[in-house]
């Protein structure tokens, strides 16, 4: 099977370091991929160089089997890959409807619309709602709050429905659930698999190994800015993955995918 | 795996939950809470609240004269060139930047449109559009200095203003044009003079002009794409990259946006002064700071609205005309303005607790 986003010889320096070092990546159709390593291994580079948020030093990228160039996010949402960053990207003083539709805004119909290109916040706010209720973030008391309203979790989870509501064909979730409750992350998990249900297929980074293991299908260890292994989650126990991850055990040979 | 299923466990004590949007009795902090809030849904309130007080206080002293059409025509006409600079001002203001150039580039395009009509003899209409295109061109490369060399607004327009300063001085060779003479050759340089009569008050284009192109763009920031992007741009650039907004066209879009509205500023000031000189309008850059800080938006960029940049304005023009019909210094003027405008900063801080 081919992939249908792939990654070849991705280098990214900052100054002396160096975030990706001659990095591979591979996601295949349908599947849900974890991503895990050490903070600082280079896992949301990673991510970054292929989503368009960072522009590779060296490498190619391929999406479906065609070279592709991002230069800026906007590209890679445009070919359907939409990401919630760990930083979750949100303009604090502005609603949640206006976040979730920044920069794909909803015109009125006719005349406003056209002409005096007036937003129909109408059914932005109802778009708005209905995501976060599927998402069960019922605490939301008003869709125009302005997000720096919201509480940490509150905002994951607006950033999670957005990804969600609008990726075609990629969905990347940078710790998705690092801030989230018992029940919220529940969601997000359910999310995950509703996605997948969907045929879309996605890259979840997380340092939470009980989430990783319920529901990724591979999983991609990251160390020193490269990948070490790509393993099967049946095949392998937590105590494997984080040792890996760490430096603590070397993974055999036939494990790499 | 059993380490999974353990840990799954307690996840299912919330199963049955009621799926209903939560609500709360909103008594949080009383009259003041209610009111910091409001404020904050609602920036151009405060200085709207202190607009509509100042006029009161200044009728009171001053007395009936203070509420007469022709003292309400004066304020609007004072008004007029420093409310159109801090439209331009707002725009830049609300992306976190500031435009210490919006007073030079409205001179030098006065400058150019009669230089055009009286050192080159061009017909005046296309006198006008050179002098907007200046304009324009000096808004290009501002946005290009701040979008894509990354350099701060801050020393890109400071250096700016220098730069247009001086190649307005070097290019008028410090001529003036007497009004006398652009009435007789180029009328249509002082259109923005032209007089209304409105139940006894006299307005001018220029001062419908101001009106018009506050609501316009009060129209655009709120109801347009457009809008949302410049608030996001200053509210935090990298997080709107991310989310998909196209920073550096909306900064160029606003800088140029901010030229062009100065070189109009600088066409309405030929109708208000009547005549060109390349020495008025100095102090346009600090005055529409101050009417976009005393207007209560926030110098941190992406909040506030451009309508309290018009109210902002208005209230330094009721206190000018407040105070001189009741005969005090000049100096009181600016030392109630400063007041003022550490007052405003100060609310600004107060309302954004809320989100604290
Ligand atoms: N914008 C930046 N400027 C300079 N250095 C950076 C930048 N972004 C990342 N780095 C460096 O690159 C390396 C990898 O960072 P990255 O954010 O990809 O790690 P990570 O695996 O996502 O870690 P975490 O689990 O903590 O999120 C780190 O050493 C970091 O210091
Ligand atoms: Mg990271």
């Amino acid at each position: 099977m081919e992939a249908i986003l792939k990654g070849r010889n991705l280098v990214k320096r900052y100054g002396k370091v160096t975030a990706l070092d001659h990095c591979d990546f591979d996601l295949y159709p349908g599947e849900i991929l974890a991503v895990i390593g050490d903070n600082g291994a280079g896992k949301s580079t990673l991510i970054k160089a292929v989503s368009g948020a960072v522009v590779p030093d060296a490498g190619d990228v391929w999406l479906e089997g065609k070279k592709i160039q991002f230069t800026s996010p906007i590209q890679a949402r445009e070919h359907g890959i939409e990401t919630v960053y760990q930083t979750l990207a949100m303009s604090p003083a502005l609603s949640i409807a206006d976040n979730m539709f920044m920069g794909r805004e909803l015109r009125k119909p006719g005349f406003m619309g056209k002409y005096l290109r007036k937003l129909d916040r109408a059914a932005m706010e109802k778009f708005a709602r209905d995501k976060l209720t599927e998402l069960g973030l019922m605490t939301i008391q008003n869709i125009n709050q302005a997000v720096e309203t919201l509480s940490g979790g509150q905002r994951q989870g607006v950033a999670v429905a957005r990804a969600a509501a609008f990726g075609s064909k990629v969905i990347i979730l940078d710790e998705p659930t690092a801030a989230l409750g018992v029940k919220e992350s529940r969601k997000v998990l359910e999310l995950i698999q509703d996605v997948k249900s969907r045929g879309i297929p996605i890259i979840l980074i997380s340092h939470n190994m009980p989430h990783v293991f319920e529901v990724a299908d591979r999983i991609h260890v990251h160390r020193l800015g490269k990948r070490l292994c790509v393993i099967d989650p049946k095949d392998h126990s937590m105590s494997d993955a984080v040792a890996y991850m760490t430096g603590a055990k070397e993974p055999e040979q036939t494990a790499a995918a | 795996m059993s380490e999974q299923s353990a840990n799954t466990d307690y996840e299912s004590a919330s199963s049955n939950l009621n799926e209903t949007v939560a609500e709360f009795e909103d008594t949080r902090k009383g009259l003041i809470g209610k009111l910091q809030h409001v404020l904050h849904v609602n920036p151009a309130l405060v200085p709207l609240i202190v607009l509509v007080a100042s006029i009161i206080l200044f009728g009171m002293l001053v007395g009936q004269r203070f509420f007469s059409p022709f003292a309400m025509t004066l304020i609007l006409q004072q008004v007029q060139i420093v409310g159109i600079v801090a439209a331009a001002q707002s725009l830049v203001i609300l992306t976190a930047g500031i435009d210490l150039s919006v007073g030079a580039i409205m001179v030098l395009s006065s400058v150019v449109m009669g230089q055009m009509v009286f050192s080159y003899g061009i017909p005046v209409e296309l006198a006008i559009l050179c002098g907007l295109l200046v304009g324009l061109i000096c808004g290009v490369m501002n946005g290009w200095l701040v979008a894509y060399m990354k350099l701060p607004p801050f020393i890109v327009t400071l250096g700016m203003w220098q730069i247009v300063l001086a190649s307005n001085f070097l290019y008028s060779a410090n001529q003036t044009i007497r009004s006398q003479d652009i009435e007789d050759t180029a009328p249509l340089l002082q259109v923005f003079g032209t007089k209304f009569q409105v139940g006894g008050a006299t307005l001018t284009l220029g001062v419908i002009f101001m009106l018009a192109l506050v609501f316009t763009l009060s129209y655009a920031l709120k109801h347009t794409a457009w809008g949302r992007h410049v608030y996001a741009v200053g509210d935090d650039p990298d997080a709107a990259e991310l989310s998909g907004v196209n920073v550096k066209g909306t900064l160029m879009s606003v800088y140029i946006l901010s030229g062009l509205i100065c070189a109009f500023a600088g066409w309405a000031m030929v109708g208000r002064i009547g005549s060109i000189s390349p020495t008025v309008g100095q102090l346009a850059n600090i005055e529409s700071i101050t009417a976009v800080v005393i207007g209560g938006i926030s110098l941190f960029g992406g909040r506030g609205s451009i309508l309290g940049a018009l109210f902002g304005a208005l209230i330094v023009g009721v206190f000018t005309l407040g105070l001189r019909l009741m005969g005090a210094d000049a100096q009181w003027t600016f030392l109630l303005i400063g007041l003022l405008i550490i007052a405003a900063v100060a609310v600004d801080q107060w309302i954004r607790k809320v989100s604290a």
